[in-house]
């Protein structure tokens, strides 16, 4: 096999959205993957403002004025709305990775049935209660203050 | 009174390794009767339209895993996926993703079957003697049979390897088909080989890189669901590691029934062969 020509076909980064007509779960994968680099990526911005305060008070607000920029309020709600989805859609993986939800062996009989549809409801539950947190999240982010 | 035949536009990728240094698409029309196939469709442009049309297919009915393609955009098996069942107007078919292409439509399973060999998908038990010369049975409920019964019925088609999002970012990763059956004979009450197949399992791009994308179940033509087999297997580490998991005793073995008499019209059984 060695000596035949191949063409690579793996589908990378761009394979976590599309290439194909892929599940709801397969989504909220690639979801939370994008939503916890944005999180890494706020807490090493979060690093970088806060120690701007050793270069002195007149760095330091300089840096708060540069954030205080609606573009940076814009980017603080993304990230909390990040933050919300990510945390609970980990909880609805630590406890399919523990081996809860996803139901016990069974024979397949068409049509098939999968974990996936057992563990759906997790999944619309993760759903809405992130879309609560965002929306009053939302409320309070931008008319509370 | 026949159904009308429904005009699809077939969207094939096309790679010749002699000749192209990339793949590219080909269209087809095809008048497509109700019931026919992909696999149908496929042979149908080979005899009519284009001969040098390549993919790869054996039994025809779901049983080999040899015609695994993307098939407007999901992985699936050619032979029982039917064309209306999935398009009216047009049907696009590509080689699986996330492994390399041979030609056309044929992917390189190789490395799939690498990564499972790797898992030693085999019955594991110290008294070899007894598995190469039985003298009885293995004994097993209905119960325990179940526990696995379902990720037996694993093709080795590779759609499940094709939807894996971590495997399209990760090509270490030991991928669902491997890890399925890495779980299926762990569970086998019969198979002692748990802690042979642990250090590939725990290993760096083992199974914990799994974070339940759960395409490999949705796509699985067989109904094997990988994903469920991954997340019990998952279960089972964490209970070692915590010293949590209950050990079950080895099963028996039954001797032959001494109280049953042979009839005597059937005839002895053949020498063994290995």
């Amino acid at each position: 096999m060695n000596d035949i020509k191949q063409q690579g076909n793996r589908l990378g980064i761009i394979g976590w959205l599309t290439g194909g007509r892929w599940g709801f779960e397969r989504y909220m994968y690639s979801l939370h993957r994008i939503t916890g680099l944005g999180i890494l990526s706020y807490f090493l911005l979060h690093i970088f403002v806060t120690s701007s305060r050793l270069f002195g008070a007149r760095t330091w607000e300089l840096v708060m004025g540069a954030v205080a920029n609606p573009v940076f309020k814009l980017g603080e709600f993304a990230v909390f709305a990040a933050f919300a989805f990510h945390m609970l859609n980990g909880l609805r993986l630590i406890l399919i990775e523990f081996g809860f939800a996803v139901g016990k062996a069974e024979e397949p009989v068409y049509p098939y049935r999968s974990s996936v549809n057992t563990q759906r409801p997790l999944s619309v539950i993760v759903i809405i209660l992130a879309a609560v947190i965002v929306c009053v999240g939302g409320y309070r982010f931008f008319f509370m203050h | 009174m026949t159904e009308k035949a429904t005009q699809i536009r077939f969207h094939i990728r096309r790679f010749n390794p002699e000749t192209d240094t990339a793949p590219s698409w080909q269209e087809y029309q095809l008048d497509v009767d109700p019931g026919m196939t992909v696999l149908d469709g496929l042979h149908q442009l080979k005899h009519t339209q284009d001969m040098t049309l390549v993919w790869r297919y054996s039994c025809r009915m779901g049983v080999c895993g040899s015609c695994g393609m993307l098939i407007n955009g999901r992985p699936g098996l050619a032979c029982n996926t039917q064309i209306l069942h999935v398009t009216r107007t047009a049907l696009t078919l590509a080689p699986l993703p996330n492994f390399p292409i041979i030609r056309d439509l044929v992917p390189d399973l190789t490395e799939q079957f690498l990564k499972h060999r790797e898992l030693k998908p085999y019955m594991i038990r110290p008294d070899t003697s007894e598995m190469q010369h039985p003298t009885g049975e293995y004994y097993q409920t209905p119960d325990d049979l179940l526990d696995y019964l379902q990720f037996t019925y694993c093709i080795k088609c590779g759609c499940c390897m094709a939807a894996c999002p971590t495997l399209a970012t990760d090509p270490e990763y030991a991928g669902p088909q491997p890890l399925a059956q890495a779980y299926r004979y762990s569970r086998d009450s019969r198979d002692m080989g748990y802690a042979d197949r642990k250090p590939s399992l725990t290993a760096d791009h083992g199974i914990f890189s799994c974070h339940y994308g759960s395409e490999c179940s949705s796509v699985c033509p067989k109904g094997v669901d990988p994903a469920r087999a991954i997340q019990l297997m998952k279960r089972q580490l964490v209970l070692d590691y915590f010293k949590l998991l209950r050990k079950k005793p080895p099963c028996k073995t039954l001797g032959p029934n001494e109280h049953a008499e042979r009839k005597a019209n059937i005839p002895a059984a053949p020498p063994y062969t290995v």
